[in-house]
């Protein structure tokens, strides 16, 4: 028997969301980085799930999901490029660093 | 008979202005000098020749055929279209040969009045275009190409009176001048828009094709609307209107305050302009449109009758009180021109509805312009005398001259014909046409008859009042053994002569034909109905009026020959405050200045611009500071903080699912 | 049954995990929580029958992208993880929370809204075969994804690159 398909909603929406929070409250770059990927698996498991529990036949979810994970990998690694960079030039790891654009 | 050539009459003076205005100060002043006054002289040779071909032309019906060489659409508007072309017509042929010559005397004149002045070939190019848009308003072929010319006149006259423009005096004059005539050519525009509107067209046809002497409506009834409107009180209000546009270039009153401060310019440029052609523009206005006057607004000719002798009187009451020889002179031209508006006004026919034009018509309107012709040759003949004077004693003041007569023997002959001219004097020409407007003027009523003869007298006083303050009376003793004066150059003399010698020339003749019944008289070429009108002299009128101006003459002799004026003094002593009303143009300067300061300027203008300052202006400053206010309230969400942004990202995302599932 | 017991474990260490993830202070627990969470949800991709996808997450996400993590926190935050904390806003805390709240709730009403939650077909417990996704990377025709497949091998070379580029020192000459 399977796991009816809201409860797979329900738990990423939740996931979702809680990324979504640790992204807003978060000082810390790669703590808002660690965030975006909570997102991005939330995500990942929305696809998985719509696609195996309502619409069996097909596999754009699965491989949506595939290439979701791949895409985050690389993202993941450039995002750390650039805070390498800004730390070089700010010597700091806090958001608040960056704001040179305020106003 | 081909008129091809009078294009060249535009032209010339055209040319010759922009040469000179272009390239003037790049010549010498004597070059330019020479270009003026040639391309003038080949204008004047040219005027004559139409004129000998015009006049010596048959006549058709006994009339004078209305001659259009040339008239093209400028600006086509649908029905009504601008059009500019040259009209031959007696009247403006005659004006042509006023223009032409007067203009030629006063280009050679100024060879030796501005003689070293800085701004010598400008002087001469304004000359120019004065010239050329002299005769392109006499040369109209519409109502609206004579305004075009008109303004192009009062431009010219604000340039030359303000041609010592370092002067703060010559400056204020122009702006008055200019902003006087202006205020007076709205109500002449006006009057045209009417007209135009109405009647569909510009044109003066309905002079061209009235012939007059035969009762003609002039336009087609088959319009129902605008037989109507016209034949109510729109070609009458039009009529008024334009003329007012008249009476302010020609002086009348109250719009004559410019003329007197006009002569802050050059001597030669008033007696071109302010003597014998600009302000007689509005005479010719109301010569040319004479016959829409006589069959639309017959009864409105009246205000320009009364108003014209309520002119002559105040101008003539003001000049025997002037002391500068110039302003003198300017209430004298004032007074004049008004003998001219009373002339033609008193020109009606009896009130038919058919257009007779019977004798009373041909009478004034004839004199009228035989005035215009006189005026002009011994007016401008006593400015460029005054000129010579001043020259001399480098004043206007009279009080600085006498006993000048011995020194400029050819300016005092000169002047002394030009005074009899203007006092009525038999045999020369003032009389003839001034005898004329007289007899009009009794045929109309028999007050104004009287008015107009004792301003005639009064002419006579005070002309021979300056004529005696110039060159008889007390010699300024002092200044003359500085500096002796001397008589003026002969080119500026020659001027002169010629201008007394064509007076005397005009005023035998006519003054020997109206008495002998002779034709070939000034009525044989310009009369209201263009036939040929022979003048008769009412001998009672001509003998009384010939008699009160010697009666002025000698008055005049008694109180001012003398050494010393006693007489003169003690009237002085009498009524001081009367002399200096008088003195001070009875105020008119002040009232004014008064309307326009403290009622025009401070009740309209400066709410006005009070308005425009604070409301208008102030709603577009108040939308750039709404504007900039704006933005920098919104300055504070760029924040640089990259999770402020994604706050504000969600919230629209989720707002907007919320709203997408509300709808 | 069994399906259920296990999902309820593998939500509860997801979303615990999760918690804790965002809300600790050492950013070094906050990878290790990631991490956790990551094996959470591979576990859950196990259970819906995608091993394939699974064994993807552990190897990629779990494995290497944790562990760029880790490097990158050494690398960046001294401090940190000398154990010095980092003090949040006190309003930010709030909006944050305000705003996961509201966008929750609105994310739930869409799906109870939406029909399509309860059109939950009866599905044999039959995972996809490896001949079929290997197929399918490779093929050409439609529902075939050579043309993505591509474009992602040719994407992640660019962001090797960039990455290089972007965090390489510069010679001081």
């Amino acid at each position: 028997m399977m796991i009816p398909v809201e409860c797979y909603y329900a738990l990423s929406a939740l996931l979702f969301f809680i990324g979504v929070y640790g992204f807003v409250t978060r000082r810390n770059l790669i703590a808002m980085l660690i965030s975006i990927e909570l997102v991005l698996n939330a995500v990942d498991i929305n696809f998985a799930a719509f696609n195996r529990l309502l619409f069996p036949g097909l596999n754009e979810g699965f491989f949506m999901t595939l290439f979701s994970i791949g895409v985050s990998a690389a993202e993941s690694a450039v995002a750390i490029a650039i805070i390498l960079n800004v730390y070089r030039n700010f010597k700091s790891d806090t958001v608040d660093s960056i704001s040179e654009m305020k106003n | 008979m081909d008129y091809g050539y009078t294009i060249f009459i535009l032209l010339l003076p055209l040319l010759s202005f922009l040469v000179l205005g272009l390239a003037g100060m790049k010549m010498s002043h004597k070059l330019s000098g020479l270009i003026g006054t040639g391309s003038l002289a080949l204008v004047t040779i040219l005027s004559y020749i139409t004129a000998f071909n015009y006049f010596t032309a048959d006549r058709v019906n006994g009339v004078y055929q209305t001659i259009v060489p040339y008239n093209t659409t400028w600006l086509p508007l649908g029905n009504l279209n601008f059009d500019l072309g040259i009209l031959l017509d007696p009247i403006s042929v005659m004006m042509l040969i006023v223009i032409s010559t007067v203009s030629l005397m006063v280009h050679i004149y100024s060879f030796g009045y501005m003689h070293g002045e800085k701004g010598f070939q400008r002087y001469y190019a304004f000359l120019s275009l004065f010239s050329m848009s002299m005769l392109g308003l006499v040369l109209a072929t519409n109502i609206f190409q004579m305004y075009l010319f008109w303004e192009l006149v009062g431009v010219s006259s604000y340039l030359l009176i303000g041609f010592f423009y370092p002067l703060h005096a010559a400056v204020a004059a122009s702006k008055k001048a200019f902003i006087v005539t202006r205020f007076a050519d709205m109500f002449f525009l006006i009057g045209i828009l009417i007209f135009g509107f109405y009647t569909d067209s510009f044109s003066f046809s309905f002079a061209g094709d009235v012939v007059m002497g035969q009762g003609t409506t002039p336009f087609n009834p088959v319009q129902p609307g605008t037989a109507l409107a016209v034949s109510g009180a729109l070609i009458p209000t039009a009529l008024v209107l334009m003329f007012i546009g008249g009476a302010g270039k020609s002086a009348m009153f109250p719009l004559h305050i410019w003329l007197p401060d006009a002569m802050e310019g050059p001597t030669p440029v008033s007696a071109l302009i302010h003597a014998a052609t600009m302000v007689v523009a509005g005479v010719f206005q109301i010569a040319r449109m004479f016959p829409m006057w006589i069959e639309y607004a017959p009864d409105q000719m009246s205000i320009v009758v009364w108003i014209g002798v309520f002119t002559a009187f105040y101008a003539a009451a003001v000049a025997c009180a002037q002391t500068d020889i110039k302003r003198v002179l300017a209430f004298s031209t004032i007074s004049q021109i008004a003998f001219m508006m009373v002339a033609l006004g008193v020109s009606l026919p009896s009130h038919e509805a058919g257009v007779v034009l019977d004798n009373h018509a041909q009478l004034g309107y004839m004199a009228g312009m035989f005035h215009l012709f006189t005026h002009a040759m011994f007016k401008a003949c006593l400015f460029l005398g005054a000129g010579c004077i001043i020259h001399a004693v480098h004043s206007n003041e009279m009080a600085l001259m006498g006993g000048l007569r011995k020194y400029m023997p050819i300016t005092n002959a000169t002047f002394l014909i030009s005074c009899l001219a203007i006092a009525g004097i038999p045999f020369f020409s003032g009389f003839c046409s001034k005898d004329e407007i007289i007899t009009a003027c009794f045929a109309y009523s028999p007050v104004v008859g009287w008015l107009m003869t004792g301003i005639a007298a009064m002419t006579a006083f005070y002309m021979f009042r300056l004529y005696y303050g110039i060159f008889w009376g007390t010699e300024n003793v002092e200044a003359h053994e500085h500096h002796t004066p001397h008589e003026a150059p002969s080119s500026m003399t020659i001027p002169l002569i010629v201008l007394s010698v064509i007076t005397v020339g005009v005023g035998i003749y006519s003054t020997l034909a109206g008495f002998l019944g002779w034709g070939g008289n000034f009525g044989h070429f310009v009369s209201a109905a263009g036939s040929d009108y022979t003048i008769h002299y009412d001998m009672k009128i001509a003998l009384t009026s010939t008699i009160i101006a010697i009666c002025s003459i000698c008055l005049a002799t008694y109180i001012y020959k003398g050494e010393q004026q006693p007489i003169a003094d003690r009237l002085y002593a009498r009524f001081p405050r009367l002399w200096k009303a008088a003195y001070k143009r009875f105020y008119q300067d002040e009232i004014w200045q008064f309307v326009t300061h403290k009622i025009i300027f401070r009740c309209v203008s400066r709410p006005i611009a009070w308005f425009d300052r604070h409301i208008i202006d102030g709603t577009f400053n108040f939308a750039a500071w709404g504007t900039n206010e704006a933005g920098e309230s919104l300055r504070p969400w760029q924040s640089g903080d990259v999770r402020q942004y994604a706050i504000w990202f969600l919230t629209g995302t989720v707002a907007l699912t919320l709203i997408l599932i509300a709808i | 049954m069994g399906n259920i017991i296990m999902f309820c474990i593998l939500a509860v260490v997801i979303l615990g995990s999760a918690i804790m993830c965002v809300t600790t202070k050492r950013i070094m627990r906050a990878a290790t929580f990631l991490l956790f969470v990551l094996f959470g949800v591979a576990g859950l991709y196990f259970l819906l029958d995608y091993t394939y996808l699974g064994a993807a997450q552990i190897a990629v996400y779990a494995g290497g992208v944790t562990m760029i993590y880790v490097f990158a926190i050494q690398l960046v935050s001294k401090r940190t993880l000398q154990g010095m904390v980092e003090n949040l806003k006190q309003s930010r805390l709030l909006a944050g929370a305000l705003l996961s709240l509201v966008g929750l709730a609105t994310v739930l009403m869409v799906a109870m809204k939406n029909e399509f939650i309860f059109r939950a077909a009866e599905v044999n417990d039959v995972e996809v075969p490896m001949r079929t996704i290997g197929l399918a990377l490779v093929g050409s025709e439609k529902y075939q994804y050579v043309l993505p497949f591509e474009f992602i091998s040719l994407f992640l070379l660019a962001c090797i690159i960039g990455a290089l580029v972007v965090s390489r020192k510069i010679k001081e000459d």
